[in-house]
């Protein structure tokens, strides 16, 4: 039982960080693109590049840890969310393909090249799209079938109110943590001019995205009952708080003070809603097939999973610190002049 | 096709362009970490330049192969989910760790690239390079686990047709773990020392900047030092992977040699063509006794024939042409990496060491030992057709069952060609029109100054 506790907070914690790394990843991505078409590039462009050339690859890590993590922990779960998700899971492997390939190619490549800038650009805002699909799914009422004949019902995700309102969410929440971070990079560079086009995203994004956070919530109760109940009832106070750290990031923002905090407002902004989706989903993992206490990984391989888990991050921890502290909080760097 | 064909088809091809890939990704790093050790150590802006140029064709090399990674991880569980069910929390141990080695090089390589002029001492930055190559060799290692398990399945019970009583390390470290990580890592370094030879090789041939003529020679001279050095390794590991599988797998190794009826002093048979029906082989070279040899050292060895085994169960006989195929690239590469480094040794043949010839047998080193690379994975999963996981499950009964599975195939084979033509053509952009004797003096007036 308690491995199943711990082996679900492990990996909803690096799905929380893919989240935060990835968006700002994709949305940087965008915005490259945006600014190229614009022609306001020169602006942005170089202070984009100078944070993403070194990290996207780690970005992109974190990913592969939450879904073997995932098998490993659950092995149930590869069996339902594997027969059901090849069509999506597949078409958001194409797109995380496209993006990654031709970032590096348009990045690392001798010159740049508008459609491969666009290629990326806009797969990366597919991507979150397409990720979204399976926590929809998670939340039941989309498989047909049952144990050997398990299949996606595309005609109803397709009408489904719940579904489309998460892939918005995840778009614009997307474009709302990306432009957030990188406002604070662009103050930590000093760099005026993108800072004014990155702030002027930021407060652009956030309304809609809670007018949206909004809606999920209330397709949700169309969608699943249970869970809908739970979270308003008994984690009501995590929506309040996620709420309250949006307020506090767009006012530092709107005032032009504390970047570094407000960015940190949004991530604890994301965190509790995150989390609290996440704790009042529990225990379906996948509604109502897959139960973190009745599916959860032997108590042998589950240790060896938390040992190994332990040992690796005694080893990730230090490295990531070195890694922030070369690219994002080294002044010099940042500025552009090492 | 059905479904299952279908979905051994788009595994197959998601492999053999990560295994390029992926290949690239294992061997590079040491390569480029020598380089600069050399650069160092000597105060030779050309090494060091190797490394740079290096690295640098290596950062979109390895975007490919993180992506393609990322699609098979993934698609072990869409393709598969009936064996990640059943196997999936036996494997965990080695997949979760991949992950983390995996990791750790990324960050690593990350730092590598965008550091070559942050520290003081020039050491540091060399030093960066080790996480990288352990990063890259140790996530090679525990992938290989799992693929191993699935040959020599360890570390569990049955029981209603469920694993039970997993112990996770017993299952990670399996009987054919350790002979064929170090195969597929001996193999690794081997094939990305050939490849990098071969460019050098072709860079001297064409000869478009006279300048650039050093550089390259001494790229070519250490490429091929290196590819003879892990070329013997390869072959070490090869060898105690026939004794292996004589051991443990013997209905491989008996395919993969066409060998019917079992007996001692059994023949090793090279290429050929062979009749299924009456297991005639014709046009082929036996060499008597041989394979008893390689099995075990001794020619008097019985060496168990496909007979003695359920025609259900014999793997497809493709696979001795996989077979003769890899064995003889590996030959031409020792052949030709022994050749070169003869002329080195004896001040008479030295003339010979840059002649053409030289340079078109290096040229083909690095396609050889690529295609060894494919050829050998074809044929250690072909040969363990028709199981999945050898003795518990068998391929055709893991296959996913969900629709859609054509759109899919269709669709990753018109990413993976796309992948493929746009990461070759930026590879040779990037270095088609800059000369590395423009880096290398850039470099010199820069070390000048300090």
């Amino acid at each position: 039982m308690v491995f199943a506790y711990i082996g679900i907070a492990v990996l909803w914690i690096f799905l929380f960080c893919y989240i935060i790394v990835a968006s700002i990843d994709f949305g940087a991505g965008f915005f490259t693109l945006h600014a190229k078409i614009t022609k306001q590039d020169k602006k942005i462009n170089h202070l984009i590049a100078r944070y993403l050339n070194p990290v996207w690859e780690v970005t992109n890590v974190f990913f592969v840890f939450f879904f073997v993590g995932m098998v490993g922990f659950f092995p149930d779960s590869a069996k339902y969310f594997g027969t059901v998700l090849l069509v999506p899971a597949s078409i958001a492997l194409v797109l995380l393909s496209i993006r990654g390939g031709f970032y590096a190619f348009e990045n690392y490549g001798p010159d740049t090249k508008l459609p491969w800038l666009a290629m990326y650009g806009l797969a990366g805002l597919f991507i979150p799209a397409a990720l979204a699909t399976t926590l929809t799914i998670s939340e039941g009422g989309y498989i047909t079938g049952s144990n050997n004949n398990l299949d996606l019902n595309w005609f109803e995700l397709l009408l489904s109110p719940y579904s489309w309102s998460v892939v918005f969410l995840a778009i614009i929440s997307v474009l709302y943590i990306s432009s957030g971070f990188l406002t604070y990079y662009a103050s930590k560079a000093n760099d005026k001019p993108a800072y004014s086009l990155l702030r002027y995203w930021f407060l652009f994004w956030g309304p809609p995205m809670i007018a949206i956070s909004l809606f999920v919530f209330l397709s949700l109760r169309i969608q699943n009952e249970t869970h809908f109940y739970t979270a308003v009832f008994d984690y009501w106070w995590m929506f309040v708080l996620s709420f309250i750290c949006f307020a506090g990031a767009m006012l530092l923002t709107l005032m032009k003070k504390w970047h570094g905090i407000a960015f940190i407002l949004v991530i604890l902004q994301m965190g509790f809603a995150f989390f609290g989706y996440g704790v009042s989903k529990l225990p379906y993992i996948l509604y109502p097939y897959i139960r973190i206490d009745e599916h959860v990984v032997n108590s042998s391989m589950a240790i060896a999973l938390i040992i190994a888990f332990i040992l690796g991050l005694l080893l990730l921890i230090p490295s990531l610190i070195l890694l922030l502290r070369l690219f994002v909080f080294d002044k010099e760097y940042v500025k552009g002049k090492k | 096709m059905d479904s299952v064909e279908l979905a051994r088809f788009l595994t197959a091809m998601t492999l053999a362009v990560h295994i390029i890939f992926a290949t690239i990704g294992v061997g590079v790093p040491l390569m480029f970490a020598i380089a600069e050790f050399l650069g160092i150590k000597k105060n030779d802006p050309h090494y060091i330049t190797l490394a740079k140029r290096w690295s640098k064709g290596y950062t979109i090399t390895v975007a490919v192969g993180v992506v393609t990674g990322t699609i098979i991880g993934l698609q072990l569980s869409l393709l598969w989910p009936t064996f990640m069910q059943m196997g999936g929390h036996v494997i965990a141990l080695p997949l979760f760790m991949e992950t983390f080695a995996f990791f750790f090089e990324a960050i690593f390589l990350s730092i590598y690239l965008y550091t070559w002029d942050r520290f003081k001492s020039k050491w540091t930055h060399f030093l960066i390079s080790i996480p990288v190559i352990i990063g890259g060799s140790f996530s090679a290692f525990f992938i290989t686990a799992v693929n191993s398990f699935m040959n020599t399945p360890a570390g569990f019970e049955m029981s209603k047709g469920k694993m039970i009583n997993v112990e996770p390390w017993v299952a990670m470290f399996n009987d054919s773990f350790f002979v064929r990580s170090f195969h597929v890592v001996a193999t690794a370094f081997m094939t990305m020392a050939f490849v990098l030879a071969a460019i050098a090789a072709f860079k001297l041939m064409k000869n478009k900047f006279k300048k650039d003529a050093e550089y390259h020679k001494k790229a070519l001279k250490l490429t091929m030092i290196l590819g003879i050095v892990f070329t013997l390794g390869s072959m070490l590991a090869g060898d105690l992977s026939a004794k292996f599988l004589h051991q443990e797998q013997p209905e491989k190794l008996a395919a993969y040699e066409w060998h019917f009826d079992t007996e001692s002093n059994a023949n090793l048979v090279l290429f050929g063509t062979l009749d299924e029906e009456t297991q005639e082989v014709s046009g082929a070279i036996k060499l008597p006794s041989i394979l008893s040899f390689l099995a075990d050292n001794n020619v008097n060895t019985e060496v168990k024939g496909l007979n003695d085994f359920p025609e259900e169960l014999h793997p497809p006989m493709i696979v001795h042409y996989y077979f003769d195929l890899m064995v003889s690239m590996g030959v031409f590469c020792l052949i030709i990496s022994a050749a070169f480094i003869l002329t080195l040794c004896f001040k008479k043949l030295r003339r010979f060491t840059y002649s053409k010839p030289m340079l078109y047998g290096a040229l083909l080193t690095g396609p050889a030992a690529m295609l060894a690379i494919e050829f050998g994975w074809f044929l250690t999963e072909q040969g363990r057709q028709p199981w999945i996981v050898r003795g518990y499950l068998k391929v055709a009964d893991a296959a996913t069952q969900a629709g859609g599975i054509t759109l899919v195939t269709v669709l990753f084979g018109i990413l993976y060609l796309i992948l493929i033509v746009t990461s070759s053509y930026v590879l040779l952009r990037m270095f088609k029109n800059k000369p590395a004797y423009k880096e290398f003096e850039e470099h010199s007036s820069e070390r000048g100054d300090a």
